[in-house]
């Protein structure tokens, strides 16, 4: 049964993976705005003959 | 929210703004309606971003109306510069704009491309739901003054104003909010997880091993939730009860508290596994409901004021050259130069050139104004013509539109005077709830002491009015969407419980009862020919007064006439040569003459006279138009609402008006700004509850001092005073629907009311009887909570739907 205490201890560990990946992405940005990405994927095909790379999000400062 | 235009052919419309094209110009096999729509297409298909019409039909915004390039000189101020800009190094600079004509999948693409017009812009992305666009770019090889007469030559015009100085703190609390409920979801789930076994009951082998394992795996857990994500609930209920009011934090807070210490001593003491995983579930229902009811219509602004309103700069003139000067620092005595539709300041005298002026925003007139040399011009106005120079004779903050904000009404945040029914209600939630917990403690005492303590704090847990808390904020956030979507913006969702208090409404006149643009236009007299229309129609084409734009529509002909010579006399009218014809078109008095006296005047219309080859012809005859369905929405209001009327114009309409308001005394004409506010301070006295609709700078004092203030407005990007509702005038029919739908919403507050008091007296007969196991309220919790969210969003939408809206 003690196999029981590594599982629990390994689901934790997994668990909080995740809510640090969560805080993350809440920290750097991706739940400010829930709208405009949905549109900004389609221009993929309008931007082919483009090479930019793609554009990074802007961190307010001061 | 993309506009398309499928159904329209192309050869009609403009191919950039798809406006209907009046002059045809062609460019590219293309159609455009004017010069400003061709250079923009010119500029995007040389510069290969064509696909900007490809992603939408005509994304374009109509270029009639160009902005001056010299009115963006005052961003080379370094000090104006550095106020906008968010930061700021040798390499890099940022700045965020508002762009209020932002409005498709278009519009997002081609300002996320604006590198490839000025490539010293490295970096543009845009925030649509807010309608910012965020920009980084090198300020050594291009300026903010450069970018910004980018963006508005190519429609994309940024909304600066004073207000956009002033750097607004950033609001960090809602990914605060985030944080806490990510972190008590994560910590609930895993609570549960762990709770499981303990509910089916452990055999003796594991119940040794596990259950002190699980228990403290499940405190840890809880510190988190106990410490961080319900900080907020004991910050508020501390708060309540220093100022001494009992909100509905305080019996959550001691419910979470109690909840936290009897589980942690049961855990400890190892007497038993506690409620942790209803604890951690209780503020995870709480939260989401917080966050829930945090809904705000970002594009919207609530609280603008003059300053939003105002321009951030103006040219002086001293020792005869021009300069840029911030609005802020004009003092007394300034020579300034007001341009075409450049916004005057601050009250001051007319110098030089011919002013006319249109007050619309200030007075809710939309016919300019004509001024003559040495006249004082209040501050608000707009001036259509030509340049005109003034002598500032008071400063921004002082002069008569500005000062209204002065007023104690502006002093201080407007407090709901109204208790909501959560408020009242949990006053005497509170004082049942230790009523009980101490009765029940104390019977205990008496009959088995051992049981006292137990039932005190179960009462405290079972009662924790998790429910209770959650029916407002649901029921009202669900309202507040539903009624945005119905173009009926609330600033924040206990303003629909106010909403259902009010006894009074009270209207402006000008651009909300009638409609800004629009009014009914004839023509009287004898029919024009042809050949009449088309001379008049090349000369109002080339006045930009409204009048003029209003005859020119309506006229609609396109093809215009060789001009030979046009002369436009401010306040009176024009005279032109056109064709070999002598036309005079402008006011009764100055086309007739002297005839003018014989003739019955109609004080109700604007009249605009014609003659040709000194021969009058008739009039023009524009009759300002009432909001459709008006008379239906006051006959119906006036059953349960007192109706009253102020109007800054004169009581030249007050017959028309008498059809509609039933009370002659309830109709107010000649009210300055503060008469406005101080007569819904005179109605609040006499203990009405007051709804102010109003549109203008002039109605500010009375939406502010108004226990609601609704402002109305044709377009929501535009300006609008300060409110607590803002609402898109094509619904103003819909108005008793609106009313009719926040007092259904406060029926539906009640009755979730009743549900969850039901659930907690369940639980507290248990409770009192000192046999509430974990079990039985890691159950009742979520169940209740869940039956009060789904039983309110579900019955607030249906009210919606039976009320007619969508």
């Amino acid at each position: 049964m003690s196999i029981m205490f590594i599982l629990i201890g390994t689901s934790l560990l997994l668990a909080i993976g995740f809510l640090t990946a969560f805080i993350w992405s809440v920290k750097s940005g991706q739940m400010d705005d829930d709208y405009t990405p949905s549109v900004r994927i389609l221009f993929d095909d309008f931007d082919k003959k483009d090479n930019k790379e793609i554009i990074e999000p802007i961190e307010i400062k001061k | 929210m993309a506009t398309k235009f499928n159904n329209i052919t192309q050869t009609d419309n403009c191919y950039h703004c798809g406006d209907t094209c009046e002059t045809i110009l062609h460019f590219d096999n293309q159609w455009f309606c004017c010069v400003g729509c061709r250079s923009v297409y010119q500029l995007l298909s040389q510069n290969n971003l064509c696909s900007y019409y490809d992603i939408e039909n005509t994304p374009g915004i109509t270029q009639r109306n160009p902005v001056l390039s010299t009115a963006y000189a005052y961003l080379d101020d370094e000090k104006v510069a550095n106020q906008l800009l968010n930061y700021r190094d040798e390499k890099i600079a940022k700045v965020i704009f508002f762009v209020p004509t932002m409005h498709c999948s278009s519009c997002i693409w081609l300002l996320e491309h604006l590198y490839k017009l000025n490539p010293n812009i490295s970096n543009a992305k845009v925030q649509f739901m807010k309608k910012e666009l965020h920009l980084s770019y090198n300020p050594q090889k291009t300026t903010l003054r450069e970018i910004v007469t980018l963006l508005s030559s190519i429609g994309y015009e940024p909304a600066i104003n004073l207000n956009s100085l002033e750097k607004q703190v950033k609001k960090d609390d809602n990914k605060k909010l985030i944080y806490q409920i990510g972190v008590a979801g994560f910590c609930f789930g895993n609570i549960m997880l762990i709770s499981f076994p303990e509910y089916f009951g452990l055999d003796s082998f594991t119940q040794s091993t596990f259950s002190k394992l699980f228990g403290y795996i499940n405190l840890i857990l809880s510190i988190p939730v106990f410490l961080f994500s319900a900080q907020d609930y004991f910050i508020s209920a501390w708060q309540g009860i220093r100022k001494k009011f009992i909100s509905i934090d305080v019996p959550l807070a001691l419910g979470i508290f109690i909840m936290f210490a009897r589980s942690s001593y049961e855990v400890i003491s190892g007497h038993g596994i506690g409620w942790f995983d209803t604890h951690a579930g209780l503020v995870f229902f709480l939260l989401i409901g917080k966050w829930f009811q945090q809904k705000t219509f970002d594009t919207l602004s609530f609280e603008r004021d003059y300053k939003s309103y105002f321009p951030v700069a103006v040219t002086v003139v001293k020792d005869s050259s021009e300069m840029t000067v911030p609005v802020t620092s004009l003092a007394i005595g300034d020579r300034i130069i007001i341009r075409n539709n450049e916004l005057i300041p601050s009250d001051a005298i007319l110098l030089k050139g011919d002013a006319s002026v249109d007050f619309s925003f200030v007075t809710g007139e939309s016919e300019p104004v004509a001024k003559v040399l040495g006249e004082i011009i209040y501050a608000g106005g707009r001036q259509k013509g030509a340049t005109i120079e003034l002598e500032v004779c008071k400063k921004v903050s002082q002069s008569y539109l500005t000062q209204l904000w002065n007023n104690d009404a502006f002093a201080k945040d407007r407090q709901s005077h109204i208790e909501s029914f959560q408020q009242m209600v949990s006053r005497y939630f509170t004082f049942a709830l230790l009523l009980i917990a101490f009765g029940s403690a104390s019977y205990w005492l008496f009959v088995n002491p051992v049981l006292a303590l137990n039932a005190f704090t179960a009462v405290l847990i079972i009662a924790c009015p998790c429910a209770l808390a959650l029916s407002s904020p649901f029921a009202l956030g669900t309202a507040m969407r539903i009624l945005g979507r119905n173009k009926f913006y609330i600033k924040a969702p206990n303003v629909v419980e106010q909403l259902a208090h009010m006894d009074t409404l009270v209207f402006d006149k000008t651009g909300t009862l009638t409609q800004a643009a629009a009014s009914n236009i004839s023509f009287h007299c004898i029919e024009l020919s042809i050949e009449q229309k088309q001379l008049v129609a090349s000369v109002v084409a080339q006045s930009i007064h409204p009048l003029s734009q209003k005859i020119k529509g309506y006229l609609q002909i396109n093809q215009n006439l060789h001009i030979d010579s046009f002369e436009e006399v401010t306040g009176k009218g024009m005279i032109a040569e056109v064709d070999g014809h002598h036309l005079q078109i402008g006011s009764r008095n100055w086309v007739l003459g002297i005839a003018a006296k014989e003739l019955k005047q109609n004080h109700l219309a604007s009249q605009v006279y014609i003659s040709i080859d000194n021969e009058v012809l008739g009039y023009f005859e524009l009759q300002q138009a009432y909001r459709t369905g008006l008379a239906k929405v006051l006959n119906s209001l006036r059953k349960t609402y007192n109706e009253y009327l102020l109007s800054g114009d004169n009581d030249k309409e007050k017959k028309e008006l008498m059809k509609f308001f039933s009370k002659e005394n309830h109709l107010h004409f000649n009210q300055s700004p503060s008469d406005k506010l101080d007569f819904i301070k005179g109605l609040q006295k006499d203990n009405n509850k007051v709804i102010m609709l109003g549109d203008g700078l002039n109605d500010a004092g009375a939406l502010k001092a108004a226990n609601i203030g609704i402002s109305v407005t044709e377009n929501t990007a535009h300006f609008s005073p300060a409110s607590d509702v803002i609402m898109d005038a094509s619904m103003f029919e819909q108005l008793p629907s609106f009313l009719q739908f926040s007092k259904n919403t406060l029926k539906v507050i009640h009755v979730s009311f009743i549900i969850s008091l039901i659930y907690n007296i369940i639980g507290l007969s248990l409770a009192i009887q000192g046999t509430l196991s974990p079990l039985f309220a890691a159950i009742l919790m979520p169940l209740s909570s869940v039956t009060v969210i789904a039983f309110t969003t579900i019955s607030t939408t249906l009210m919606a739907k039976k009320g007619g809206l969508q």
